[in-house]
């Protein structure tokens, strides 16, 4: 089934914005990064424009221009927090957007993950979700000692021998995904009694081993913590190819995709669309996201020129996996329109500078799409599922049991 | 000459999965809701507290291969909650029970150093290990460490994370915006540690934070930990909230300094304490009585019986005797995940005092268990609270407490309103926040000062 509604929007944090350079425009605060003053001011912007979610990146590693490896340049934003933590510690501050942070199933225990999120989603009351993601990364492995991984490039990544490790992996994560959304349901939502009478504080009948049986891990269960308010918050992942595409159509509630034109858009959601059918999953509602990073500015020269200084700046032009777009919020709102006809629902924008392009988005690009009636006009929900139209899943455990 | 008066340590338990906690009382709230943190955390800040304390438990508790459920069940996830909390408080300290065994020390690194960042330099860890394959189902390692081990895994676990929090000095992060230059070591963070338990290396990717390192605690009791308290914390979470032990065991641990080239007061004895407060003390006396009664219900009290006995005695009477089998000393517990098993180390001795006691008393079982357990620390008006707590202190059996109350969230509301006042009018407890991070609070210098005293007296 795919959402027909209005159309959605997300947008990704990650230091002072995507471009490399972006932190030494002056509005960029890069002295800031490492306080919760500055998240927490990014946030109430993102949630003034009414917003679904932001996104927080994390890694394992410092920041790097290479792939697979560090690249001992001084001249970027390196070093960040964990992204989980910056994402509760703005929760209380913020009332209706939807916080997402990264988690990297690679090296994380799914059960600390799933206890992780689920409380989040406590502290946010309903608004947690989070963005998986795999680490190949040698130097990262070397982090944790327990696995070494072989020197990789993006090309090699390409060969058979490279799919084939990035198939191990995302399968890895998908076991991930699978025992973190077991562990919610673990706690059927009436778990908790306190039946004086009996001096029973849980009906134990309602808590659930998941016997979580993988290549990598098992983990028994249930969940030190009970379910949560979503019964199960939003889980995202990108996907440039078929073998994340595969990890979204099985376990994702939002899938970030970068076609840079609105037939690769088409080509994508059908094959997505055709994997989510494969996995038994056609009759739910998932969403297929673009992700596109944005200059945005009144005056498309004045967008054009900000990108060339950045760039300069840089030493090179930017690039990315995402198309990068140029222009003004109209333009923008334009586009965004032909990518939701090749069956886009909603956008996760990758602001270039995040002190600028953010607060282009909130006070440009969201009133320019209201004014043709495609975006919401205030919050309607009180849970980022809400936002999206994703109902409150029932407990699998439950429904077995029943 | 009189000794001067010692300052008093002041923090907060978060009541919990545990049959301290009363879940019955109608007063009694949410265990899960953030509301109830929040309640807690503001009220332990108005109160000028230190820290805010959360305990840990990675697997629900078992007893005869089910699920407990007499107590309070079910957490919130330690670091979340931590980080929320900083949200809502300016000046408390975040103390949080992160198990050695189970995580990785760059990620427990990651995240105490990002947790104090984002409280502004408020971040502590108590330190816990655990060995067992119950526990490690949950997790990716399983249940591979042998108990001789845990310690050495601990030390060195803690040992690595220090080589992480220090990776960073502080002052790489330049940010100039003109010269273009963020980064003013491109190795900042770097780090190889090699040894028995883990072989990392690489670059840390969370700059130095507010408290250099955070305030490490531990909890343990052994020999060896003790040990590992006195070269390695700068508290312990102890268990001895009694004037004659809590002394013995202060004199012990603060002895120990010396052999690591450590000052007495850089390692603070904070017991848990639990209390029952009313307007006059034959009041909590009998407040006490009541909470007693409800912490142990006849269930409770025969499951508390099974720690000692290691058989089902599903079939005894609460309000009867207690059994006349012995206990079963099999290695094979009845009782999982639970530190009680491990209180009592010769079940047949214990069984046979219990025993007599309760003939000589003609104690019930449920009657034996509220005698025998854990009656409350400090049980009286607001000043009799405030005049033992303050004795404790300056009698060297403690630098304070740790208050456990027995009802969440609002379990401590009149501790802060009506015993802390008269602490502060005895000069003894603060009336304000001096600086901005529990370092601070807690009177412990910073490890970059600590090193330069080290570098100077060398």
């Amino acid at each position: 089934m795919s959402p027909s509604s209005s159309l959605h929007l997300a947008v990704a944090l990650d230091g002072t914005g995507w471009h490399p350079a972006s932190w030494r425009e002056p509005v960029a605060r890069p002295r800031d990064l490492f306080t919760a003053g500055y998240w927490a001011d990014l946030v109430a912007e993102a949630e003034r424009g009414l917003l679904d979610f932001v996104t927080l990146e994390d890694g394992l590693g410092l920041q790097s221009s290479h792939y697979g490896e560090l690249d001992g340049r001084t001249d970027q934003v390196r070093g960040r927090l964990d992204a989980v933590l910056i994402a509760s510690r703005i929760a209380p501050l913020t009332r209706h957007i939807g916080l997402v942070p990264t988690v990297i199933a690679t090296h994380t225990e799914p059960f600390h993950i799933s206890k992780a999120i689920a409380t989040l989603d406590y502290v946010s009351t309903g608004r947690a979700g989070l963005r998986v993601q795999i680490s190949p990364r040698p130097h990262e492995a070397a982090h944790f000692g327990r696995r070494t991984f072989p020197p990789l490039s993006l090309a090699e990544l390409q060969t058979p021998a490279g799919q084939e490790r990035l198939t191990d992996l995302f399968d890895e994560a998908a076991d991930h995904v699978e025992v973190v959304r077991r562990l919610w349901d673990s706690w059927e939502d009436d778990a908790e009694i306190r039946d004086a009478a009996t001096g029973r504080f849980i009906d134990r009948d309602k808590l659930h081993y998941i016997d979580f049986e993988g290549k990598h891990f098992s983990v028994k269960g249930p969940s030190i913590t009970p379910r949560p308010p979503q019964g199960q918050p939003l889980v995202t992942a990108l996907g440039h190819q078929t073998v994340p595409y595969r990890l979204i159509a099985r376990q994702a509630d939002v899938g970030y995709v970068t076609p840079h034109d609105a037939e690769q858009a088409r080509a994508i959601v059908a094959e997505i669309r055709a994997e989510q059918g494969a996995a038994g999953r056609a009759g739910e509602l998932l969403h297929v996201f673009g992700d596109l990073v944005v200059f945005l500015d009144e005056d498309p020269a004045a967008a054009a020129a900000r990108r060339d200084r950045l760039d300069a700046l840089a030493g090179e032009p930017y690039t990315s996996d995402a198309l990068v777009f140029t222009g003004t919020p109209a333009q923008l709102a334009d586009l965004l329109g032909e990518f939701q006809a090749a069956g886009l629902t909603g956008f996760r924008l990758r602001p270039a500078v995040a002190g600028h392009d953010l607060p282009a988005i909130t006070r440009g690009l969201v009133p320019e799409l209201q004014r043709r009636g495609v975006f919401r006009a205030a919050y309607e929900a009180d849970t980022l599922r809400g936002l999206l139209g994703l109902a409150r899943p029932a407990n699998r455990y439950a429904a077995a049991s029943a | 000459m009189s000794k001067p008066l010692k300052q008093i340590h002041l923090a907060a338990h978060f009541p919990g999965v545990n049959n301290t906690t009363v879940w019955s009382d109608p007063e009694a709230g949410s265990h899960i809701e953030f509301s109830s943190f929040a309640h807690f955390a503001r009220t332990a800040e108005r109160a000028k507290f230190d820290f805010l304390f959360l305990a840990e438990g990675l697997r629900l508790r078992e007893q005869g291969g089910k699920i407990y459920d007499l107590d309070v069940v079910g957490r919130p996830d330690t670091f979340t909650i931590l980080a929320a909390l900083a949200a809502v408080t300016e000046h408390l300290g975040l103390t949080g029970t992160i198990n050695s065994t189970f995580n990785e020390p760059y990620e427990v690194a990651r995240q105490f150093a990002s947790l104090d960042h984002l409280s502004g330099g408020r971040s502590a860890w108590n330190v816990v290990t655990s060995w067992d394959a119950f526990t490690g189902e949950n997790f990716r390692r399983g249940g591979f460490l042998p108990q001789e081990e845990r310690y050495s895994r601990a030390k060195e676990f803690l040992a690595t994370t220090q080589e992480l929090f220090d990776s960073w000095q502080g002052d790489e992060i330049l940010a100039d915006q003109a010269s273009g230059v963020f980064l003013r070591d491109a190795k900042a963070g770097s780090f190889v540690h090699t040894g028995q338990h883990f072989g990392i290396y690489g670059q840390f990717n969370v700059p130095r934070s507010p408290q250099g390192r955070p305030v490490v605690f531990q909890a343990g009791d052994s020999e060896e930990g003790r040990e590992f308290a006195a070269s390695s914390a700068d508290a312990i979470f102890s268990r001895y909230a009694t004037l004659k032990e809590g002394q013995a065991f202060y004199t012990d641990v603060k002895n120990r300094l010396a052999k690591y080239g450590r000052r007495q007061d850089q390692l603070l004895i904070l017991p848990a304490a639990s209390f029952a407060l009313a307007d006059t003390d034959a009041e909590a006396e009998e407040l006490a009585r009541i909470v007693r009664r409800q912490q142990v219900s006849g269930a409770t009290a025969i499951k508390h019986l099974e720690f000692v006995w290691n058989r089902d005695l599903s079939a005894y009477d609460p309000e009867g005797p207690l059994p006349d089998i012995d206990p079963d000393v099999s290695d094979n517990h009845i009782s999982k995940g639970r530190a009680q098993v491990r209180m009592y180390r010769d079940p047949l001795a214990t069984a046979r005092e219990w025993r007599e006691l309760a003939e000589a008393n003609k104690w019930s079982i449920r009657d034996l268990v509220i005698n025998t357990g854990n009656r409350q620390n400090f049980i009286g008006s607001p000043r009799t609270i405030a005049r033992t707590i303050n004795e404790y202190v300056q009698a060297d059996a403690s630098d304070g407490f740790i208050l456990v109350p027995h009802i969440t969230p609002t379990g401590l509301d009149a501790f802060a309103d009506q015993v802390v006042p008269l602490l502060q009018e005895q000069g003894v407890f603060r009336t304000d926040y001096e600086g901005p991070t529990l370092r601070h609070h807690l009177g412990l210098a910073h490890p970059d000062d600590v090193e330069d005293e080290q570098r100077a007296a060398s």
